[in-house]
């Protein structure tokens, strides 16, 4: 076939999903920990925890991203 | 070989997780000019009209006491002027009208995409360049007529030793011009990811074995979709917000 | 571009009408796509900003206003509340203040009237015992009398009796000198 080793690059593209992951859950998981000691200033942070998953979150995209464009558009 | 990995099928399995994505005119059958209606127009429109009924019909009453409609359309209100006022300060409550233009309609372009058979205008890529260099090319314009050339100050961070300034500049610098990217693709990569994912599901239950957890698969993502629509709404305007204090206050 | 299509939609969708690549990379639909969400974005931006927003923050600032207004109406009305239990309770510190001095102006008119009644009746009783001194007085006096005039008249009769004659002055002088005596 034609397209494997495409399929194989848009594979190891889809592992950056789980670094992605991994990223994601590190924020959520220290700012719960954070809130858990100081429950009266978690409130206030969570714009700055929403902000964390996004930047984190936009890389995952990214080899979501690079591996849609290997299977389909190369 | 793109055709061959699209639309084919083995052992039965049909994925097209992409065919939810195409531009159709909805009358004729002709191409897609800059103005045929398409489906695009259709759900770009239906999201116009949602945010009318709910804030313009929703709040015609003008009731102390507000009904259901008026609530939900004081508590977008209040989420978004509270965002940016906590966010980006006072003084950007002028430009209050336009990030909860950009708000309102994310929300509920991303909302209606969910329902079957819908199409998501979120989910092109040229959809959300549009926006997020729209506010990218906006907020480099207004720091630059705030503060003068002293804008360039945000790259210079004058809080790093002297001789880490300019690799810092540079890194600050590719930094500022990956922003538009990151946020346009953030909001078209997850609408996008989500409505494939439900796609591929959506093709195993053509397995009479897998169909019950094909279907609690679907219903799981749909959940998380919910979540992720208006998540994506609430990041891209809050990014937005956060584009906004350093251009009005580019020394921090 | 769009003119090159050869029967179906698009030069991006297949024979079959399933995409070929990503839709979201088919520079053909772009213009459409921007063009829609321009007029989308403008039309929601001027409903926003001419009509809901304002509308909106009128509402909100109308309802802050009734809020204050009430909370400010209930505050008053505490006020006049409180207003009403002091002017109550100085009615009532009145009344008992008033009734208080009845009390006592009554008592003071009764003692005086009582004062007056034991005057009078120590005056009657005074009177009266003076009177009855003087009747005890006269009444001793007379008796004095009688018994000087029986005493004479005894010694007369005694002195006639023993055989004497009497003289009646002597015998006069004789009872007063014993009686004095």
């Amino acid at each position: 076939m034609e397209g494997d080793l495409a399929h194989i690059g848009a594979g190891l593209a889809a592992i950056g999903s789980g670094a992605a992951a991994i990223g994601v859950g590190n924020v959520a998981g220290n700012y719960l920990a954070g809130a858990l000691r100081n429950p009266s200033a978690a409130a206030s942070q969570t714009a700055t925890l929403f902000i964390g998953i996004a930047f984190a979150e936009a890389l995952g995209i990214f080899a979501f991203l690079v591996s849609l464009l290997l299977m389909f558009a190369v | 070989m793109a055709t061959e990995a699209n639309g084919h099928s083995e052992g039965g399995l049909v994925f097209h997780p992409m065919d939810q994505f195409i531009v159709k005119p909805l009358f004729g059958d002709g191409a897609v000019g800059m103005f045929t209606f398409t489906n695009v127009a259709l759900w770009l429109l239906l999201a116009v009209a949602c945010v009318v009924a709910l804030m313009v019909l929703g709040t015609s009453k003008r009731a102390t006491v507000p009904t259901r409609v008026q609530s939900i359309a004081e508590l977008a209100y209040g989420f978004v002027y509270k965002m940016v006022e906590d966010v980006t300060g006072k003084d950007a409550v002028k430009y209050f009208p336009y990030i909860f233009t950009l708000f309102i309609f994310i929300a509920f372009s991303n909302f209606l995409a969910l329902i079957p058979t819908s199409f998501s205008p979120t989910s092109h890529i040229a959809i959300t360049a549009i926006l997020g260099f729209g506010v990218f090319i906006a907020v480099t314009a207004l720091g630059f007529i705030k503060n003068g050339a002293s804008f360039l100050g945000l790259f210079w961070v004058s809080s790093a030793p002297l001789a880490l300034r300019p690799i810092l500049a540079v890194i600050e610098l590719i930094s500022y011009f990956v922003r538009p990217v990151s946020h346009s693709i953030r909001l078209a990569g997850n609408i996008m990811a989500g409505h494939a994912v439900l796609k591929v599901f959506a093709g195993f239950a053509a397995i009479t074995a897998v169909a019950p957890l094909s279907i609690l698969g679907i219903t799981a993502i749909y959940a998380l979709e919910v979540l992720v629509a208006f998540i994506q709404a609430y990041v891209f305007t809050i990014l937005t917000c956060v584009y906004l204090k350093d251009a009005l206050h580019p020394s921090h | 571009m769009a003119t090159e299509t050869t029967g179906t939609a698009s030069a991006c969708v297949g024979p079959d009408g399933s995409a070929i690549g990503m839709p979201q990379l088919c520079a053909d639909w772009m213009p459409n796509q921007i063009f829609w969400l321009l007029i989308a974005l403008i039309a929601i931006y001027f409903v926003l900003s001419r009509i809901a927003l304002p509308r909106i923050a009128s509402v909100l600032a109308e309802r802050q206003g009734t809020i204050t207004n009430d909370l400010a109406a209930a505050e008053d009305l505490k006020h006049k509340a409180v207003e009403a239990e002091e002017a109550y309770n100085k009615a009532l510190a009145d009344a008992r203040a008033e009734a208080h001095a009845i009390i006592a102006k009554n008592k003071a008119e009764m003692q005086a009237e009582l004062d007056k009644a034991i005057a009078k009746a120590d005056a009657e009783i005074a009177a009266k015992a003076a009177e009855s001194e003087k009747a005890i007085s006269e009444i001793r006096a007379s008796a004095v009398q009688s018994v000087e005039a029986v005493a004479k008249d005894t010694a007369g009769s005694i002195v006639a009796a023993v055989g004497g004659q009497a003289d009646d002055a002597a015998v006069a002088a004789a009872v007063d000198a014993q009686m004095k005596g």
